[in-house]
């Protein structure tokens, strides 16, 4: 435990002793700011579906961004080398990088917590169990997409190459029930359970389903397990 | 006491350390020697816990490497090779990370630095960006990092590349300093390094351990032969080749001329020094000695014939 909050505060310094937290955050406040205010006066409707509606979008490419660094720059530069003859756990280093990540992404969602500001200032009649959910469910997939980013880190020592793997299996996740119409009818169920989107707009109905939750914790689970995998995998290369 | 047993590593099908033992005991400073490639940073990389060896064991305190590797980790103290660090982060976040680590906090934390920037020179820099460091100062951060649990065991891998020759002396004297109280293993490929520093030298050549022992008992082992250089004017040959017959205990070795002087090089054993008997039979022979200098042998001589002989077999 000690270990892990070491790392998530390292990592967390490094991310903001650089420009990259930074300019995540103002991005992404710009971003879902102008889609959220874009519809919001002139739909007149007093919720927040717009702003969930683009998050996810904006994860496509932030999230992969924001941890494409976590272990392939550790390689790149060789602190590898180092953080693997502390002692240390690769559990609590992965672990340590993934919360990090996740920290910054709740970050951008908080900062995005403006425009429920503005939603009661100027609304009526808001549901304010529908935000709540919503908040929760963009926050789960933010896990989601964290811990697909921080895997496809582990797998090469270049920062790009892990973006780019990052964001396609991101894609997938994303893309999944969307491309119900092509697959067979047979397979739908279960590519739609695989779905990130599923779950999330589940969730942002405003019901917490457990089956929900076992979903998102149980992918954040295996991608942290497979993580963790692939760094025992280099030491006995 | 560290306790290497039958070690080897391969990546591949390359075999970058085939089979090697030898045990360091604590308060040694041993010095492992090789040339580039030759499997000294793989060796150290099993050592640390960076990689798991292919097979055979390392053990330290009793404890294995394999399986009990936090708790070696735990004792270790490592300077990995080319000295990787985080640009971005102060020196002060760096150790205070480390040691938050090796669960140094607080009160202790405090002490243990004060130890590291006293031992490692680092009072300028302590809040200084890692990126805006010299190389010289980056080399002795790393350096702090691997001492502040203050660990029995020391691993250094080329812990003076790249540094000029004032920082060599600081870091040399640092790590004999370290040597009285720790078991220190540094390596590098640059021998004088080597001899300089450490009390005990491993050689490894191709993976594979070709020499272990101190200074003194390399070059008793490995040169039994002390060589002399001797140029003469004014010698006949005649006298010239009867000089072997006249002081048995020399071997002439090989002759050159140039300008009207000759220039012998000769062989003796170490125990019978024959340049009494030489200079004497300079004299009676009419010579006129212009140079007269005894090559005592160093282990750069024993490094080159070690590391070399593939290359003359083949």
């Amino acid at each position: 435990m000690r270990n892990l909050k070491a790392i998530y505060f390292k990592e967390m310094k490094s991310y903001f002793n650089s420009p990259m937290a930074y300019i995540f955050l103002v991005i992404f406040a710009v971003i879902t700011g102008y889609f959220f205010t874009r519809t919001f006066f002139l739909f007149n409707q007093s919720d927040m579906r717009s702003l969930f509606n683009i998050i996810p979008l904006v994860y496509l490419f932030f999230i992969p961004a924001i941890t494409m660094s976590l272990i392939a720059r550790e390689k790149n530069i060789g602190t590898m080398e180092v953080m693997s003859t502390l002692p240390l756990r690769d559990l609590d280093f992965v672990v340590g990088k993934f919360l990090a990540a996740l920290s910054l992404v709740l970050a951008g969602l908080l900062i995005s917590l403006v425009h429920f500001i503005t939603l009661t200032q100027v609304g009526t009649n808001i549901d304010y169990g529908a935000v709540f959910t919503g908040y929760l469910g963009l926050a789960l997939a933010g896990a989601v997409y964290s811990a697909v980013g921080i895997f496809a880190s582990s797998l090469t020592d270049n920062q790009v190459v892990a973006f780019i793997i990052g964001i396609f299996i991101v894609l997938i996740f994303f893309l999944m029930d969307k491309m119900l119409m092509f697959v067979p009818v047979s397979l739908t169920g279960i590519i739609q359970y695989l779905s990130v989107d599923y779950h999330l707009s589940n969730i942002s109905r405003g019901v917490i389903d457990s089956r929900n939750l076992i979903y998102f914790a149980s992918v954040v689970g295996l991608f942290l397990f497979m993580t963790v995998r692939m760094l025992e995998i280099r030491r006995w290369k | 006491m560290i306790k290497v047993e039958n070690l080897s590593k391969s990546y591949g099908d390359i075999k970058a350390v085939k089979s090697i033992n030898f045990e360091l005991n604590d308060g040694e400073i041993v010095g492992f020697l090789g040339a580039n490639g030759a499997g000294k940073s793989t060796t150290l990389k099993v050592m640390t816990g960076y990689l798991t060896p292919t097979s055979g064991n390392v053990y330290v305190n009793e404890l294995d490497i394999q399986t009990n590797t936090l708790e070696i980790q735990k004792q270790i103290g490592y300077l990995p090779e080319l000295n990787p660090l985080y640009p971005e982060m102060r020196v002060y976040d760096l150790l205070e990370f480390t040691g938050n680590i090796r669960n140094i906090t607080g009160k202790a934390f405090k002490n243990s630095l004060a130890r590291v920037i006293e031992q490692c020179g680092l009072k300028g820099v302590i809040h200084r960006m890692i990126s805006e460091c010299s190389k010289g100062y980056k080399q002795r951060i790393g350096l702090a990092c691997a001492m502040i649990h203050d660990p029995k065991i020391l691993i250094l891998d080329e812990p003076v590349t790249g540094l000029d020759p004032n920082q060599i002396v600081e870091i040399r004297n640092l790590i004999k300093d370290l040597g009285t109280e720790k078991l220190v293993l540094m390596s590098s490929h640059i021998l004088q390094e080597i001899q300089a520093t450490v009390n005990r030298i491993i050689i490894i050549h191709k993976g594979e351990i070709v020499a272990d022992g101190t200074n003194e008992e390399l070059m008793s082992g490995f040169m039994g032969n002390t060589k002399l250089t001797l140029e003469i004017k004014n010698a006949e040959d005649s006298t010239v080749k009867a000089l072997t017959e006249k002081i048995p205990s020399i071997s002439l070795v090989d002759t050159t001329t140039k300008n009207g002087s000759q220039t012998l090089h000769l062989e003796y054993p170490k125990e019978k020094d024959p340049r009494e008997e030489l200079f004497q039979y300079a004299i009676d022979s009419n010579w006129v000695v212009t140079e007269m200098t005894p090559h005592s042998v160093n282990l750069e001589s024993i490094f080159r014939t070690l590391t070399m002989e593939d290359k003359a077999n083949a």
